[in-house]
């Protein structure tokens, strides 16, 4: 996967702390903690957890005690080791889903906008509709053709994450395809067509190198959609088996039932985890839109207290 | 949910395809190719259903099999056309769904469009009131986030705005439950009217299907009040997911109004800050909070799915599940179209305001 790793190797997050000043940068740095600690939890997840994720007790429905602290399900799970080991599932489904579609809709979006035509409006029209579209609900009817609503854990990892790939494509494709269209008019592509460059080569050298860089921006807020998305395929049965891989939104399904009788502990841990993951990433992700928007960045102020700006001056030079 | 994240490039490439396929012209002829534009949009949802549909196999076996003997199963398949060519039971789907005529459900043997009629009101009525505390929520605190820009209250609110959409609905729901139903018993658990206001809503003659508005004209108070308790739970947790992203919108909005010079020329000559913030600076600003407003229609159905689970509210999204399960593919492919039509026509609306409003938009 060479687009991937360049992605990573250019992730801007550096740059951006530097530029930041007052809240922007204390919600740029909520932002980073909290996504370090959910990529930390997933690699060590063997190590946190006390139990396997598919484990089961005789125990069910125990309130925490010393021996599951966050108590066990009806099912008779631990629920903290669900939670835990559900941040390596989120993290494999969202690598898988992002890499494909990022993948997919670079090529697509690369041809679309390079050689135009009856390709590009067909592809802009099939793109839209699914953009359009609730993504969840494509998602649903995606995962039951893909895994016929049965799954392992690697089969149900790569149902979610293509369910979610269809519906991403869409994004990738439009962003990049309109940077194709900006970018095919700049001399350097001109020149490169004089001097004989194959379209291959101007789209897979020329263009894609340029055309890529606002993509790290919706990596970050696609991967808190794709966590979302696979939560909700979970939540309604369409996700990953419980007995395969521990995933949050199965696990919160269940707990639908427990909170009608008052039993909280299986729910209120595993979507604690879904908010405080997507807010981390979420954060972000928004962090670095408004770092890179020079209207939305906050400005460090000569010779004044730097969290103490005045409106009226914000105002003025916003 | 998608539209939460306000890249640059998402609005204005809604519509893009319009712009290129009209070079300079009439408002009237933008208009007439943005309609047409609306019937590929459902096709292609449709088509792509269908086909995703057929991967699973054939309706029969997939809703009946292993409950019948293999040559009964058949004699069904057969019966039922579901072994000819695709591309011919494709065409013939066209063909039916182009005269209006639907077909019935495989599991439960509803006309689909009386399906979608039953359903779809108890939607609706969802839809609009997640609508109402979403924008009861998001405008207020969306007009202070901007007034406050980069203060403590701005941060606050932003921070909230993200936890809004950052939880998905059936864990507000989930908390909401336990919180509002379970310790504090104030409202029902879940469904969307107790047993005996069913039935009354039921019995009446001519119902318009949303419930309130069936219990008002009908002048049952009683009704009324069990309905509305049992309105409150869902509305809030979908409305707190769209209302974190209207007050986002405001917010960015209002900030652009706010440090326009016609607002400045107002502060210099003594204008009030909260009245050119609420008239200056808001009026102007509703233009896009409308258009993208248009937009949340796909969050709000997707996010509709999840309420109707988590709440048992008999609507399109909670039917749609269990008939996914169920593998009622005629079932799943009406209520899909129907929900690309409403999505189809809700961003042909909104490209209409937007041409009508900002002559830019349509060159």
């Amino acid at each position: 996967m060479e687009t991937k790793k360049s992605l990573f190797s250019r992730l801007p997050v550096v740059s951006q702390l530097k530029k930041s000043v007052g809240l922007q940068r204390g919600m740029l740095i909520a932002g980073i903690v909290m996504t370090a600690a959910f990529l930390l939890t997933a690699a060590l997840a063997p190590l946190i957890s006390p139990y396997g994720a598919t484990q089961r007790f005789n125990e069910t429905q125990a309130p925490p005690s010393s021996v599951h602290i966050w108590g066990t399900t009806a099912g008779g799970y631990d629920v903290f080791s669900r939670t835990i080991w559900g941040t390596q599932t989120a993290v494999l489904v969202i690598v898988v889903a992002v890499a494909l579609s990022i993948f997919i809709g670079v090529i697509l979006g690369l041809l679309s906008g390079y050689i135009g035509g009856w390709l590009d409006r067909i592809l802009v029209v099939v793109a839209d509709a699914i953009y359009a579209f609730p993504t969840l609900l494509l998602a649903m009817v995606m995962s039951i053709a893909i895994s016929q609503g049965r799954s392992n854990m690697w089969s149900g990892i790569f149902s979610a994450a293509i369910s979610i790939t269809v519906v991403f494509i869409p994004q990738y494709f439009r962003v990049i395809r309109a940077e194709t269209i900006r970018l095919k008019a700049e001399p350097f592509v001109e020149s490169a067509i004089v001097v004989g460059a194959s379209s291959v080569r101007i789209m897979a050298r020329h263009i894609y190198k340029n055309a890529t860089r606002t993509l790290p921006l919706i990596f970050t807020l696609n991967a808190s959609e794709a966590i979302l998305t696979l939560a909700g395929l979970g939540f309604l049965g369409f996700g990953i088996e419980p007995s395969s891989a521990a995933e949050w939104g199965y696990d919160l399904n269940h707990a639908q039932t427990d909170a009608a009788s008052g039993i909280w502990w299986t729910g209120v841990f595993p979507g604690a985890a879904i908010v405080l993951t997507v807010l981390g990433l979420t954060l972000l992700g928004e962090s670095m839109n408004d770092l890179n928007d020079p209207r939305l960045r906050g400005r460090k102020r000569v010779g004044k207290k730097k969290n103490g700006p005045t409106k009226d001056e914000e105002l003025v030079d916003a | 949910m998608t539209a939460m994240i306000d890249l640059p490039q998402a609005e204005p490439a809604a519509q893009a395809p319009e712009r290129k396929s009209k070079a300079g012209g009439s408002l009237g002829k933008y208009l007439l190719i943005r309609f047409f534009l609306i019937f590929p949009t459902i096709l292609i949802l449709v088509t792509m259903v269908f086909f995703l549909m057929r991967l699973t196999g054939d309706p029969i076996t997939a809703a009946l099999g292993g409950r019948l003997a293999p040559d009964q199963l058949a004699q069904r398949i057969h019966e039922a056309g579901y072994d000819r060519p695709i591309f011919i039971q494709y065409f013939e789907y066209l063909g039916q769904i182009a005269t209006g005529n639907f077909g019935r459900t495989i599991s439960d043997n509803l006309a689909i469009s009386d399906m979608l009629a039953t359903y779809g009101t108890a939607t609706l009525e969802l839809a609009i009131n997640s609508l109402i505390v979403a924008l009861a929520i998001g405008i207020p605190l969306g007009m202070l986030a901007a007034y406050k820009r980069d203060k403590y209250q701005d941060a606050i609110l932003r921070v909230l705005a993200i936890s809004f959409y950052a939880t998905p609905v059936f864990f507000a729901g989930l908390l909401l439950k336990l919180v509002f139903s379970i310790w504090l018993g104030w409202f029902p658990v879940s469904g969307r009217a107790g047993t005996s206001t069913e039935i009354a809503m039921a019995s009446l003659a001519a119902p318009t299907g949303i419930y309130w508005l069936d219990a008002l004209r009908s002048g049952n108070m009683d009704a009324f009040w069990d309905i509305a308790q049992h309105s409150v739970l869902p509305a809030v947790a979908l409305g707190l997911l769209t209302a974190g992203i209207f007050l986002r919108l405001v917010r960015t909005n209002v900030i652009g109004t706010l440090s326009k010079d016609y607002v400045e020329a107002g502060r210099s000559r003594g204008v009030s800050e909260y009245r050119l913030l609420t008239k200056h600076a808001y009026k102007p600003a509703l233009i896009p909070i409308i258009t993208v407003m248009g937009l949340q229609i796909a969050l709000l159905l997707g996010g509709a799915v999840l309420t109707e689970t988590t709440f048992e509210w008999k609507g399109l999204g909670f039917q749609l599940a269990h008939y996914l399960t169920a593998r009622d593919f005629v079932a799943v492919q009406g209520i899909v179209a129907l929900l690309a039509v409403i999505v189809a026509i809700t961003n042909f609306i909104v490209d209409v305001v937007a041409a009508l409003i900002d002559p830019r938009v349509r060159y």
